[in-house]
């Protein structure tokens, strides 16, 4: 069981992780600590593809024939994911960029962020 | 020329959408027929795309930057996405000709220009979704259209700003499980083109992983669509957005995602997969049934014109759920017409709604009284949208929902049919007292208007008008020529296995 654990460590990680986004997401009451949950969890999104793409002793993807005649696949790192991750961080980046403006004209309106004050000031 | 319609039906927008806001900021009144422009070339593309499709019985690929697909990117128009894609440019031109006066109206002076630019975003966003034939490509365009509901939403009135935040919480916990089902997709056969997934998927259903994917995929699939549990952030955002805003969203976001949910059952995975061996459609199917009885009796309950419409939606995603659940080519036919036509119906129903809150100053159903003599248009424009929602032969709405009866009486699934036959029931009581408040209640002046000085009724422009009468004159020409679409696209749009 241990040793489940530690030889795929990163995918713990992960798990826990994205547990604790969710958790933020959905449990707590200050707005602003639910953005915060919300970047936790695309965040471990990305270290999910990242380590699908990792490989143990692997190098980095350009190959050149002089210094490998016979290519093997085994010893290059799959860049697809982290490719795929780079455009996934510029997507993070803009969600969290809209949701601080967001954040900002709430807090222009009603002077909080706790969501339970919004909530009583919305049934006024 | 003709070749690249697939990929400008993208570029275009994403490309003018800057220029819209540059040149806004100088000019602010060049905003406007830049993005009708841009909207109609679209329409163009996407009709270019789908009539090749249609006279050649083939889709129609397109490769970005010429890389052979798997490696690159494919677009894609075949009889399915190209049906909702001349939709979508339909739709999308005349919600942009509607909202020329509603934006000066609403939006301030100094927002045109980002507005617009947004408004293009949105469209690219949707056109993206829907033309293009790889996984992740989905999820980045996906993204872009979000980001520009949450931003638009934003816009409106009252508490609008906090509503697309839940929104965006929301929208961002589906997208990331969208995002999670592609990446064990891709864990387990290292592709992300939708063609090349389903021939080497096949060979692995047995396998845990594929499963998890899928269950991801479709929970991802189903908050960007509002389908039942999820829906939660629809009803709130889509009534406190601006007019301009909501006659765009309302009608096209949700659709595109039952389109993409159509996608991944039936392209990316085999028919035989989603309907028997892992039968995800009979749950969408008893969720659906949920769903439309859940929604429709709180569409009865409420008195705001437009978030009843909110759950308006939520009933017509049901529709297409319980079509899916069919399971045969019948109920799919259903889906995916119903799909087309209730672009059309909601995006009549919340033009009518725009017009009657800008110039009957209400959204309360309970003052409608005189509405018709104060707005014939757009009541008539009203009542055949609200006739289309229930289903009266005519118009579109009855031919759609008519496949899909007859979809779940194939299959023998009478709780399907007869949540649908209830469905309609509700929805005919929901219309019929609206109808009854605006042409029968003998009010001959309603009392909030003209009561305070000053304020004088004013005529719906020419913009408003015209847009909404040619969407009531497709809701009734998608009716009468529901045989040809049915024959000449849907019937080649059903995917192979039914």
């Amino acid at each position: 069981m241990t040793d489940l654990i530690l030889s795929n460590y990163n995918y713990w990680v992960y798990v826990v992780l994205i547990m604790i986004g969710f958790y933020g997401m959905m449990a707590k009451n200050n707005l602003m600590k639910k953005l915060i949950g919300m970047n936790i969890f695309q965040w471990s999104i990305i270290l999910f593809y990242i380590s699908i793409g990792a490989k143990k002793g692997g190098t980095i993807p350009v190959v050149d024939p002089s210094l490998h005649p016979a290519i093997r696949a085994l010893d290059y790192v799959n860049p697809l994911p982290h490719v795929l991750m780079l455009t996934a961080i510029v997507v993070g980046v803009a969600t969290t960029g809209i949701a601080l403006t967001l954040l900002i004209l709430i807090y222009r309106k009603y002077g909080t962020l706790e969501e339970d004050e919004i909530l009583e000031a919305l049934k006024k | 020329m003709m070749l690249h319609f697939p990929v400008l039906l993208v570029v275009v927008p994403l490309v003018m959408s800057f220029f819209i806001f540059v040149f806004g900021l100088f000019q602010r009144r060049i905003c406007f027929p830049l993005t009708l422009v841009t909207l109609a070339a679209c329409l163009l593309f996407a009709g270019g795309s789908f009539w090749t499709v249609l006279s050649t019985g083939q889709p129609v690929h397109y490769h970005l930057g010429a890389w052979a697909p798997p490696w690159g990117i494919e677009y894609v128009v075949d009889h399915l996405n190209g049906l909702v894609l001349v939709g979508l440019a339909i739709v999308a031109l005349l919600a942009a000709i509607y909202a020329k006066t509603m934006v000066e109206r609403e939006i301030p002076v100094a927002k045109h220009a980002p507005f617009y630019a947004l408004y293009m975003l949105q469209a690219t966003g949707l056109f993206g979704m829907t033309v293009t034939g790889d996984m992740f490509n989905l999820y980045v365009l996906l993204e872009i259209a979000s980001f520009s509901a949450y931003a638009l939403i934003g816009m409106g009135e009252g508490a609008a700003p906090f509503a697309a935040f839940r929104y965006m919480i929301f929208g961002t916990l589906g997208a990331c499980a969208y995002l999670l089902g592609v990446g064990y997709l891709y864990i387990i056969t290292g592709s992300l083109n939708m063609a090349d997934l389903q021939q080497i998927l096949t060979p692995l259903y047995q396998s845990q992983v594929v499963s998890v994917g899928f269950a991801f995929l479709l929970v991802g699939t189903g908050v960007k669509m509002a389908y039942f549990p999820v829906h939660t952030w629809l009803p709130d955002s889509y009534t406190l957005a601006p007019s301009s805003v909501s006659v765009l969203l309302a009608p096209l976001f949700t659709k595109v995602g039952a389109y993409v949910l159509i996608r991944i059952l039936f392209t990316v995975f085999d028919p035989s997969f989603s309907t028997t061996l892992l039968p995800a459609t009979q749950v969408l199917g008893w969720i659906a049934v949920a769903g439309i009885l859940f929604s429709s009796i709180m569409a009865l309950a409420q008195t705001d014109l437009k978030r009843m419409l909110c759950y308006l939606i939520v009933t017509e995603i049901g529709y297409i759920g319980i079509g899916v659940a069919s399971g045969n080519r019948l109920g799919l036919t259903g889906s995916i017409f119903h799909i087309l036509n209730d672009m059309f119906m909601m995006a009549g129903l919340f033009m009518t709604a725009g017009a009657i809150q800008a110039h009957f100053r209400t959204r309360k159903t309970d003052e409608f009284a005189g509405l018709h003599r104060k707005m014939p248009v757009t009541s008539a424009v009203l009542v055949i949208a609200g006739l289309s929602v229930i289903g009266v032969p005519p118009t579109c709405g009855f031919f759609s929902k008519w496949y899909l009866l007859l979809g779940t009486i194939q299959a023998e699934q009478w709780v399907f049919m007869g949540t649908l036959l209830l469905g309609s029931l509700l929805n005919a009581i929901l219309f019929f007292r609206i109808f009854e408040r605006s042409y029968f209640e003998p009010r001959p002046d309603p009392p909030h208007l003209g009561r305070e000085p000053g304020t004088r009724f004013e005529r719906a422009a020419m913009s408003e008008l015209v847009p909404m009468i040619l969407t009531a004159a497709f809701i009734i020409l998608l009716g009468l020529f529901s045989g040809y679409i049915v024959q000449y696209s849907i019937a080649y749009a059903v995917p192979k296995g039914f």
